[in-house]
């Protein structure tokens, strides 16, 4: 499996007769629906693309080779922002594995004094693996996440090792639970200890997800009744079709069928509540974009003809300007809707 | 001309060509009996499809009900059992025929 993927002149052409074919903007338009952005209640941060797992669907091509690397500078711009920006109560850091930026315990303990809500997107794994470059342990992030009261969000694509592992890689399932457990031990998921840990659900191929109601339910009972596993939510995700997964579409030759089954599943319930309208996405290199796969596919966020970075950071700017929207978009909107924060209608 | 193609399944709702209301009629039942929860959920019913799409071997239902299975949030052990289910069900529908083998072989005086 290719490490970065690195789009070939062939595959941009391509990538424009799709972003033709399943034109999220006429549909918007054909349904007369607007959708501009609401007040920004998350900063949502990539501070790295390393990670210690090479997963089959990961959209920001993280893995063990990845070097990107927000630094210490930017780190504490995104501090003042927070500081400056009393509307944005969340922090939400992504990766890659954050935990393997060398500022994310800083970046965490300062927006914790700042009162902000942190969550971080924590793949589990890392907590056993430790850092694949350097071989730095993270055994402690249970104990400070506790210390913290960091809310957990971590992808387990299902209760059982045969979609864990065909997704995330050989032994990720087993480790998983190990890591799981040591969450729980330090109360997370636990009534009553106000600690959250939240699961993410996203299908293992080119299938639309089933109800994050009923599937909440089977994770709930099939990880207490083998492995005492407590958990609050389990949030469902629809895979998006772009980077590693669009290309494993595309060998499949289930491109066109994914796509058209997004298309014919468009809920414009569902669209009202995209992420997007609430949130900004924030690079390693401190651009600013309108969602973490906008800013994958290098969608950047231009404001009078400038790129906005978190340099240039502008609150007022920044909710008056047009979110762009891509044919991936229908990934966000189809049948209950998906976003970082699991079903949206 | 070719048999089974799978894009073909796309193009069910043309049987309705000659008989228009007749099709409406199937396609209403049909979505009412298997796409809704009910007593039983989209899964249970998306898995009992399954079985009876291997058990009369339409290639079209078991690329669907495959669909429907993982969509529904069944999983391939799931699937697996349910295919056994339709499998020893067959066998044992052909042995219980044996009885009949024993009638016959009685009637001709070899039992």
């Amino acid at each position: 499996m290719s490490q970065v993927t690195v789009p070939r002149p062939r595959e941009i052409s391509q990538d424009r007769v799709d972003e033709a074919k399943y034109n999220f903007n006429k549909i918007l338009s054909e349904k007369n629906i607007d959708l501009p952005p609401q007040n920004i209640e998350t900063l949502q941060i990539n501070i790295t693309k390393l990670c210690n797992q090479t997963c089959l669907h990961c959209h920001v091509d993280a893995s063990p080779k990845r070097k990107e690397q927000m630094d210490l500078e930017s780190v504490d711009r995104c501090l003042e922002i927070l500081t400056s920006n009393q509307s944005i109560k969340n922090l939400d850091l992504t990766g890659g594995a954050p935990e393997l930026n060398p500022h994310f315990d800083y970046l965490v303990k300062e927006a914790t004094k700042l009162d902000k809500h942190v969550m971080v997107r924590h793949n589990l794994t890392v907590t056993i693996d430790g850092n694949p470059v350097t071989g730095e342990t993270k055994e402690y992030l249970p104990e400070f996440y506790a210390d913290n009261r960091v809310e957990v969000i971590s992808s387990l694509p299902y209760y059982q090792e045969y979609f864990t592992d065909k997704q995330r890689g050989k032994g990720v399932f087993e480790k998983s639970i190990e890591s799981i457990l040591l969450l729980n031990e330090q109360g997370f998921g636990k009534q009553g200890t106000g600690l959250e840990l939240n699961f993410v659900y996203n299908p293992v191929g080119a299938f639309l997800p089933a109800s994050q109601e009923s599937l909440e339910a089977d994770f709930r009972r099939e990880l207490h009744k083998k492995y005492a596993i407590e958990f609050n939510n389990l949030f469902v995700i629809t895979n998006l079709p772009i980077n590693r997964f669009k290309q494993q579409l595309k060998r499949l030759g289930a491109y066109d069928e994914y796509m058209e089954k997004l298309v014919n599943a468009f809920n414009p319930s569902a669209a009202q509540g995209v992420m997007c309208r609430s949130l900004i996405s924030v690079s390693h290199d401190g651009k600013i974009y309108d969602c973490d796969f906008n800013q994958m596919l290098e969608m950047d966020v231009i404001i009078d003809h400038e790129p906005m970075t978190i340099f240039n950071f502008d609150y007022e700017k920044l909710v008056n300007r047009r979110i762009m929207f891509g044919s991936h978009c229908f990934g966000c909107t189809a049948g209950s809707g998906s976003s970082c924060g699991g079903a949206t209608a | 001309m070719e048999y089974y193609d799978s894009k073909d399944l796309k193009r069910f709702n043309e049987v309705g060509k000659f008989s228009e209301d007749l099709m409406k009629k199937f396609f209403d039942y049909y979505n009412a009996a298997v796409g809704e929860d009910g007593a039983l959920t989209k899964r249970e019913k998306a898995l009992i499809a399954l079985a009876v799409s291997h058990v009369k071997r339409c290639p079209y239902c078991i690329d669907s009900y495959t669909t429907q299975c993982l969509e529904s949030g069944a999983d391939p052990e799931q699937m697996t059992e349910a295919i056994h289910v339709a499998a020893s069900l067959e066998a044992g529908i052909t042995l219980i025929h044996g009885i009949q083998m024993h009638n016959s072989l009685e009637r001709n005086g070899a039992l």
